[in-house]
């Protein structure tokens, strides 16, 4: 007989005794090892699909941000650069302005120079050939002048204008003081009364004059009484002249100093 | 000259004997039981592990790859039965190459009690996937006529396991030896590795044989399929 029954049941036994142990031995630890490994490969997996999706945004982010910082730095560098032409432009324009006033304010003191070393040369031109006349006139002028003055004065003041009378007389009237006759050199006697002579006529009331010898005149006579004034001397003639080529110079100057300013202007 | 290592009785109290093969058996218990506890003793969960470690889940794994594939839907239910059945066949298949060590597969008794535990495994699992109803009701279909033929059918596959597994493993041993008095050098080496290659082809045809049994059992919805009918006629 092949099959011996006690042998069959010991061996369904073993198999069954086998079959618990090896589940409990082999299968389960078997599996949970591949279980919590795949497990671990799926998180690990998951995890790293997570972190290369967190890194793609943080690519993408940080590109943004990049080119937001390239758009900024472009436009704070066309800003700078504005700012500096525009800097540059105002300095320079100062810098010319500057040197402009500076280079007209030099014109300006040269012109200011050469203006009153002319005038200085002028005065002093007028100064000397009047100083020269003066001397001329005063070398010349003596007793004999002294008497053609007193001829000419006493024809003058007989001469005089209707007006210029009346209102010398009102004067001479009115004057608490006595008219004053000023004249270069001591009058004589004959020259005096003929003087006080010529008032009379002229003015009927009785006219008190005093006599005043005054060098400054040059050569000359001059009565004053009351404000008015009427007076034949060298001085005046001077004074005149002078005055009138004073007036000529300014006007001279003037002209100049116009043409100079607009020669400046056009450069 | 044994035809069965049943034959090689050790010690025997009445009904009660220790024989060869229920040795070889503890003998492979103890060795596939000590050799699982010490591989995974050491059981990594990292990603990193040791050789053992890589071979036995290559096994483990490559046996629930079969018997999913073969269309059972949840292969750790099975694998415990399933996996065993075919961890003992193949083991010992394998330790033919030790000299002096009787298969006791080689048994008809051993390839018997498999036989058996496989005939009551399917309506085991089958009622307890389907219930009992629908399992029973699975014999009567496509028509009540088929009743007794799926009984005997059964029956037979269950006689065709074990005469198959037996003869093979025992064809082994026995040629093995004959070959030995005959030509006692390099033959019975060639042989041997055919015995090897004949014992796994075994240990796959029996358990993926009671994977297809379990697997028709527990889909008795449908009309029944007869996918052992092919495998049969390889043995």
């Amino acid at each position: 007989m092949l099959i011996d029954w006690f042998t069959v049941i010991a061996q369904v036994v073993n198999f069954l005794i086998l079959v618990w142990l090896l589940k409990r031995f082999l299968y389960k630890p078997i599996l949970g090892a591949i279980d919590a490994r795949e497990q671990r490969i799926a998180k690990e997996l998951a995890d790293a699909d997570a972190k290369k999706e967190e890194a793609k945004k943080e690519r993408e982010e940080f590109q943004h941000k990049n080119e937001e910082l390239d758009r900024q730095r472009a436009a704070l560098l066309d800003k700078a650069t504005e700012e500096v032409k525009a800097e540059r432009r105002r300095l320079l324009d100062e810098a010319r302005q500057a040197a402009d006033q500076l280079s007209a304010k030099r014109q300006e003191t040269l012109r200011n120079e050469a203006h009153s070393l002319n005038q200085a040369i002028r005065r002093r031109t007028q100064q000397e050939v009047f100083a020269i006349a003066r001397k001329t006139l005063a070398d010349l002028a003596d007793a004999n002048l002294e008497e053609n003055m007193v001829r000419i004065f006493t024809q003058r003041l007989s001469e005089i204008e209707v007006q210029t009378k009346a209102s010398l007389g009102a004067a001479l009237q009115t004057a608490a003081e006595p008219a004053l006759i000023r004249s270069a050199f001591e009058l004589a006697e004959g020259q005096r009364t003929a003087i006080q002579k010529t008032l009379n006529e002229m003015f009927p009331a009785g006219i008190n004059v005093r006599f005043e010898t005054a060098p400054d005149l040059i050569g000359g006579i001059e009565l004053s009484a009351g404000g008015q004034k009427v007076a034949w001397s060298i001085a005046d003639y001077l004074a005149a002249l002078e005055k009138g080529i004073n007036e000529l110079l300014k006007e001279k100057v003037i002209v100049k100093v116009k043409s100079q300013a607009e020669a400046a202007n056009t450069p | 000259m044994h035809l069965s290592p049943d034959a090689i009785i050790f010690w025997q109290y009445g009904l009660f004997k220790l024989n060869a093969t229920i040795l070889y058996t503890w003998g492979l218990m103890c060795l596939l039981v000590i050799g699982s506890k010490l591989v995974t003793r050491k059981f990594s969960m990292e990603l990193k592990r040791t050789r053992w470690q890589n071979l036995l889940e290559i096994i483990v794994s490559g046996i629930e790859k079969q018997i999913e594939e073969v269309g059972l839907n949840q292969p750790r239910k099975y694998l415990g039965f399933l996996g065993t059945l075919f961890l003992f066949v193949a083991t010992a298949s394998l330790f033919t190459i030790v000299p002096g060590y009787e298969p006791p597969t080689g048994s008809l008794s051993t390839t018997a009690a498999l036989a058996i535990c496989v005939f009551v495994a399917v309506p085991l699992f089958g009622i307890e996937a389907s219930g009992l109803g629908d399992y029973f009701r699975g014999y009567l279909k496509p028509t009540f006529i088929m009743l007794p033929f799926n009984i005997i059918s059964e029956f037979s596959r269950t006689l065709a396991l074990a005469a198959r597994l037996f003869g093979n493993m025992m064809s082994g041993t026995m040629i093995l030896a004959i070959l030995l008095t005959i030509t006692p050098y390099l033959l019975p080496i060639a042989m041997s590795v055919l015995g090897l290659l004949t014992g796994m082809v075994q240990a796959y045809i029996f358990s993926i044989l009671a994977t297809v049994y379990i697997a028709a059992a527990t889909r008795t919805r449908k009309p029944k399929p007869r996918l052992e009918s092919g495998a049969t006629h390889e043995a």
